[in-house]
């Protein structure tokens, strides 16, 4: 699809966010900028540590601010400013206006609560809808979200709902409030294979029929390929890349990337050895000096060690942020 | 439910027929003369041995005394002491008494321990966490007669502030003192309990997505936080209740009142085995019961507990 | 009061190790196991320091009075009762005329060994107990877990009273026979509480996959409880052990309070308190010194649980 012509409805732009803990402060987030537009997927795609979860916390206010401090930065949502926002504000656009679904649905939902009683309180909170009407809409939400049985299953708690339909119902739940933009955090992690994809399914026509801008966060470059307009990838805080899917597939433009795809087993690939990124991602509390890949790339020369290579745009709509991006690009 | 609720009260038989036989046998059947002492200084006649005796079945052997026992306690029979008093009348005597103690302290430890918990759960750190920790240590350090004679000498006779003995009328005014006194202990728990218990599920999961939800703070803590963190300390004020009933034996002692506690300590130092055997059984039965009552208690409050 | 029970039920709900789980690196280093995790973390907090110190202060006054005191603690000299504290004996007299001071710091060794034994044998019966019956579970964890209730059912200073007071004339005056009694019904009634937690630790390593997979490698049962399963459950009942032997020291004062717990010839300081009670207008002193002990000793060993207890949690990191 390309990039979208819309005004972005939410912005991150150049995010630094620290941590600090009892081993020393960690840099977790270092010049993070991306956006999603209405009726667009922005896949954040990243190992455990890169920043993308953080961001995502931070876009929603839920990050602990102790230990955690946003240096620089500005968040944008329909070009309003998020950071400088008062807290009451940021608290009216969650839910209402940008909404997150989670790994993890049994801990995520309260167990003590009905998957109705938990649709339906942002409604009789903030919408004014009476009990009835709340759950009449939670039953039309569980509905829609795929879930059978719908006006029985209002009434029940979490831990009676299989994984995949848990999950549904978190969705349903994320969508009460009608947001324009929904964040899910590594929605399908915890499931299975054959779930996943119709968890997957269900983000994406949600999304077409509501034109929401959707945010996936995952690790897993399978299950973003059919449902992902543009991928960020993320390494150790960074964006190291930022591309339309289909071009990124087909040309990936940073070495990371690069490594990413090639570690994908392949069913024609019989009897080769599997192809891992050698090394360990770097301990935030003590980064890499210059490009923080250079210790597991392929490509690095001494350069690498001393310049830590901004993002620049590249032809085409995208971006890398290495320093040999331009030889990477093939026309 | 209801199912589950009479296969436990089945379970409870055989429990609570192995505990009072224990009592039983503790009592009667170990050597020693059951009537040394009734009778002023000099040893019994042997006539009214041989009548207490059969009155006792004492010749019988331990089973089949157990089960005359039991079988009177079904239809209401206590028993009666050497003495000829009614068991069953001095324990309903004195068994409301110490009702009322035990729910006092019940009273005083649920609301002190729950504030002292849920402010240093939420706040964390901090003088009053550091207070309210230390204190609670003291509290269960100190052992209750210490609490106890410390109340009693201080607040009653030095300063006069309390009554230090309590009347036989025993009037809840005059109660408040045993009752924290009797609670100190348990309200450390339920202080720690309840503070470990919201520190823990403030980090949790469904409390992140009520945040992420936007529902207000007052909505996220009130509705979710609170509902959630009660449920371990619910279950411990229900067993406390039992175990308050049981142990008052000290503060009871302490402070003079006339309650079980001081009727089955009498009891034992006379060797009134017959009023021994009746409290206890009592209080055996008042604990099992009040344990069925939280474990169905813990299935209402949380879902996820299937009662099968 | 302090007793084993309330102890547990309190402590329950504060879930303890994830039977199994190594603890996770604190950086990229090398992996430590939960027991040296835990013991870095207890090196760092006050209160094991402080509760360290206090408890080996008084292992060295319980196993080498003689440091302490050259004077015989039974020995009374009547002309001298209820004297006030002086430089020859800084806690004074009792009303028998002995040396208060040489009472308690003999009253050391006899209460901490009475917590100690008895909870060393709580633990060993509830223990080995709780391990069979979660380990094998069915009719053999049914059957002992009634056994257990029947004695759980029972309040334990009550019950404690009325063993105690059984069997009371039967052991006489014989100082370890005295002791002897009152270390078992302590333990008796105590049992069932180690015995549930050991049980339920159990019952959650029988099915982890580590045992699983040794089980079918072909391990016996004895080599899968005693190698695999015990180290793992092993955390809950140190914790729980720990306090709990607070827990019976001050138990132990409140049943020789009482007057059917330890009594003369033995000397501790429960006995000590119980026999202040005549002379307290008088002699304040005689109860204040051993009673400033007591809540010292117990005091220790309930800080030292909880500092271990929060070693031991994963979640506190």
């Amino acid at each position: 699809m390309g990039l979208s012509t819309n005004e972005p409805l939410l912005e991150v732009d150049d995010l630094y966010v620290e941590f600090h803990t009892r081993d020393g402060v960690a840099t977790v987030l270092n010049g993070v900028s991306y956006s999603v537009g209405a009726g667009e997927t922005l896949a954040v795609l990243g190992e455990s540590g890169s920043g993308k979860s953080v961001t995502a916390n931070t876009v929603m206010g839920i990050l602990p601010m102790p230990p955690g401090r946003i240096t620089k930065g500005a968040i944008r949502y329909r070009g309003e400013e998020l950071l400088t926002a008062a807290d009451e504000r940021r608290r009216e656009l969650r839910g209402e206006n940008i909404a997150m679904i989670f790994q993890d649905a049994l801990s995520a939902l309260n167990p003590v609560y009905t998957i109705g009683f938990q649709i339906g309180e942002q409604l009789r909170t903030r919408r004014g809808m009476s009990k009835k009407d709340a759950e009449k809409r939670a039953v039309e939400l569980l509905d829609q979200v795929g879930i059978p049985g719908a006006k029985q299953r209002v009434r029940s708690h979490p831990h009676e709902f299989s994984g995949g339909m848990r999950q549904r119902a978190m969705i349903a739940m994320s969508l009460a409030l009608d947001p324009d933009v929904l964040i899910a955090d590594e929605p399908t992690t915890a499931l299975d294979v054959t779930v996943q994809a119709q968890i997957m399914d269900l983000l994406k026509d949600i999304q077409v029929e509501r034109n929401m801008g959707l945010i996936l966060i995952t690790h897993d470059l399978g299950v973003v390929a059919e449902v992902a307009d543009r991928i960020a990838v993320m390494y150790a805080g960074r964006i190291v890349e930022n591309a339309d899917v289909h071009a990124l597939y087909a040309n990936p433009c940073h070495p990371y990337t690069r490594a990413l795809l090639e570690s994908i087993p392949r069913l024609d690939s019989k009897g080769t050895q599997l192809r891992a990124i050698k090394g360990l991602p770097p301990n935030l509390t003590n980064i890499p000096s210059g490009c923080p890949f250079h210790p597991r790339c392929p490509m690095a020369v001494d350069r690498c060690r001393a310049v830590d290579p901004p993002l620049e745009a590249l032809p085409g709509g995208r971006s890398s942020a290495c320093l040999f991006a331009e030889e990477l690009v093939r026309p | 439910m209801g199912r589950y609720v009479l296969r436990r009260l089945l379970q409870l038989v055989p429990v609570f027929l192995g505990t009072t036989f224990l009592i039983y046998v503790l009592v009667w059947a170990i050597p020693g003369d059951p009537f040394a002492g009734k009778c002023g200084d000099r040893p019994c006649p042997d006539a009214y041995i041989a009548e207490m005796r059969d009155k006792f079945n004492l010749d019988d052997n331990i089973f089949s005394q157990y089960l005359q026992y039991l079988g009177n306690l079904l239809t209401g029979d206590f028993g009666e002491t050497f003495s000829g008093l009614q068991v069953g009348e001095l324990i309903a005597d004195a068994y409301p008494t110490t009702i009322r103690l035990a729910l006092l302290a019940l009273l005083i430890e649920a609301v002190i321990g729950l504030a002292a918990g849920i402010y240093t759960g939420l706040r964390g750190g901090g003088f009053l966490d550091n207070l309210v920790l230390v204190s609670t240590l003291f509290l269960i350090a100190v052992p209750v007669f210490v609490t106890g004679f410390l109340v009693q000498t201080f607040l009653g006779l030095r300063w006069g502030i309390i009554s230090p003995t309590v009347s036989s009328a025993a009037p809840w005014s005059q109660l408040v003192a045993p009752a924290f006194v009797l609670a100190s202990l348990s309200m450390a728990y339920v202080a720690r309990l309840t503070r470990t218990s919201i520190a823990e599920n403030r980090r949790a999961d469904y409390v992140r997505t009520a945040v992420a939800k936007g529902l207000s703070p007052r909505r996220v803590l009130g509705v979710h936080l609170l509902r959630n963190s009660a449920i371990p300390v619910v279950t411990f004020l229900g067993t406390d209740l039992g175990a308050l009933m049981g142990g008052a034996i000290v503060t009871e002692g302490i402070f003079n009142i006339r309650g079980v506690g001081g009727l089955v300590f009498g009891a034992i130092v006379t060797k009134e085995g017959v009023t021994v055997t009746g409290v206890v059984v009592l209080l055996v039965i008042v604990y099992l019961l009040m344990n069925l009552l939280v474990d169905v208690l813990y299935a209402v409050l949380d879902p996820r507990i299937r009662l099968d | 009061m302090t007793d084993p029970q309330a102890v547990a039920t309190a402590n329950a709900a504060t879930p303890l190790v994830d039977a199994g789980a190594p603890g996770a690196p604190t950086t990229l280093d090398k992996p430590r196991s939960l027991a040296s995790d835990a013991w870095h973390d207890l090196r760092r907090r006050p209160l094991f320091i402080v509760s360290a110190v206090l408890i080996t202060a008084l292992l060295v006054i319980a196993a080498f009075p003689q440091l302490f005191t050259s004077v015989d603690p039974s020995v009374g000299d009547l002309s001298k009762a209820r004297d006030a504290p002086s430089p020859d004996a800084i806690f004074g007299y009792d009303a028998l005329g002995r040396d208060v001071f040489a009472r308690a710091i003999y009253g050391a060794r006899v209460s901490i060994v009475v917590g100690v034994l008895a909870t060393a044998l709580t633990i060993l019966i509830g223990g080995s107990l709780g391990l069979v019956a979660g380990f094998y579970g069915g009719r053999a964890d049914s059957v002992l877990s009634r056994f257990a209730d029947i004695f759980f059912g029972l309040p334990f200073v009550l019950g404690a009273i009325v063993i105690l007071s059984t069997f009371r004339d039967v052991v006489g005056g014989d100082p370890v026979g005295i002791t002897s009694i009152v270390i078992v019904s302590m333990a008796a009634l105590g049992w069932p509480v180690t015995m549930r937690i050991m049980r339920s630790a159990a019952i959650a390593a029988r099915n982890q996959d580590y045992v699983r997979a040794a089980r079918g490698l072909g391990a016996s049962p004895m080599r899968l409880i005693v190698r695999h399963m015990l180290p793992n459950c092993a955390a809950p009942v140190l914790v729980y052990a720990t306090i709990a032997l607070g827990a019976y020291i001050g138990a132990e004062a409140t049943l020789s309070y009482l007057g059917i717990g330890l009594r003369d010839p033995v000397v501790s300081w429960g006995v000590m308190i119980s026999e202040a009670q005549t002379s307290l207008r008088v002699a304040p002193t005689l109860l204040v010194f051993p009673g400033a002990f007591l809540v010292v000793t117990v005091l220790a060993f309930v800080m030292l649980g909880d500092a271990v207890r929060d070693a031991f949690d994963p979640k506190g990191r």
